[in-house]
């Protein structure tokens, strides 16, 4: 079982948390502008990457608050947890990267 | 606010006053079990880092709005526990009036107060052993260097969602459950705590 760090509430049994999937995923400004294949793309493509992935997560048994998790999806590890509108932190999923 | 004379418990089918009365005194009993009494609950949601959303609720309730994670604040006859960033659980006796007035002295705040008396029964768990009844069915680390009198937490106890509140060191805890797992988490809390010794107490004690 993952132990995950809510930013607020800190480490937490996993059957705390739900996962919505892949983060940073923009929504379109103009969905009406978008053809159905485009829409669909943002919709339901995901990267589903091999190794670093970064994901948003919420505390539903605890505070309810979404944030992000970076994760590698070959080792489970969480490399870093940060709140929703801040940047991902792209250094330590590189050095990540090279660990491995 | 909360009525007392409208409140109906969801436990009211086990007939706890009864039971409490038949058993008398808790004697060497490890786990003591109640009900807690009617108590208005608020949500309030605002933003905490407003110094005029801080102030004004401050000024209704005598007491400010507790900023760290997963701890309480205790006031004259209200305590506030934190459930979120920029969200509250305000708790008071039904007869503390006051409660009605953080909704007018919130108007403009962008703050929003909601009474939830009713979707929550409290339970009350003391007694030497209370820790080992909760530990079985909660991942929390609930020894005194990690959580102690006048923090609480969101989390699952056997599976069903609870604020736990530490409220005395001995150690004592009120546990707010949903009124619909009331009966679940009343009969699992009494089975486990079958071990220690249990004894249904008054509301008050
Ligand atoms: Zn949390």
């Amino acid at each position: 079982m993952l132990l995950i760090s809510c930013p607020w509430c800190g480490a937490r049994d996993e059957t705390e948390f739900s996962c919505g999937g892949e983060a940073h995923i923009a929504r379109p400004a103009d969905p009406n502008a978008l053809s159905d294949a485009e829409w669909a793309d943002y919709l339901f493509m995901r990267k589903n990457t091999r190794g670093p992935y970064l994901e948003r997560w919420v505390h539903t048994a605890g505070c309810r608050r979404w944030f992000n998790v970076a994760r590698d999806t070959v080792t489970n590890e969480i490399t870093a947890v940060y709140k929703m509108g801040a940047k991902p932190p792209r250094a330590r999923a590189k050095a990540s990267r090279r660990k491995r | 606010m909360a009525d007392p004379f409208q409140w109906q418990s969801p436990l009211a089918h086990l007939g706890l006053a009864a039971r409490s009365n038949r058993e008398g005194d808790p004697g060497d009993a490890g786990v003591h079990l109640s009900e807690r009494p009617a108590r208005t609950q608020v949500n309030l949601r605002g933003d905490s880092a407003d110094d005029a959303f801080n102030e004004a609720v401050t000024m209704v309730l005598g007491v400010g709005l507790p900023a760290r994670p997963n701890t309480t604040a205790a006031g004259e006859g209200v305590t506030v526990l934190w459930l979120g960033p920029d969200e509250w659980l305000v708790v008071a006796a039904p007869d503390v009036d006051r409660l009605a007035a953080l909704e007018t002295a919130l108007a403009g705040h962008g703050a929003a107060v909601t009474e939830v008396s009713e979707s929550r029964a409290v339970i009350g768990l003391t007694g030497a052993n209370a820790r080992e009844v909760l530990m079985k069915g909660c991942a929390l680390d609930l020894h005194p260097r990690a959580f102690r009198a006048g923090r609480c937490a969101q989390t699952l106890l056997a599976r069903a969602g609870v604020i736990l509140h530490q409220t005395g060191n001995e150690p004592a805890y009120d546990i707010y459950v949903a009124r619909s797992f009331a009966d679940y988490l009343w009969t699992w809390l009494e089975d486990a705590a079958g071990e220690y010794g249990v004894r249904v107490t008054g509301a008050d004690t």
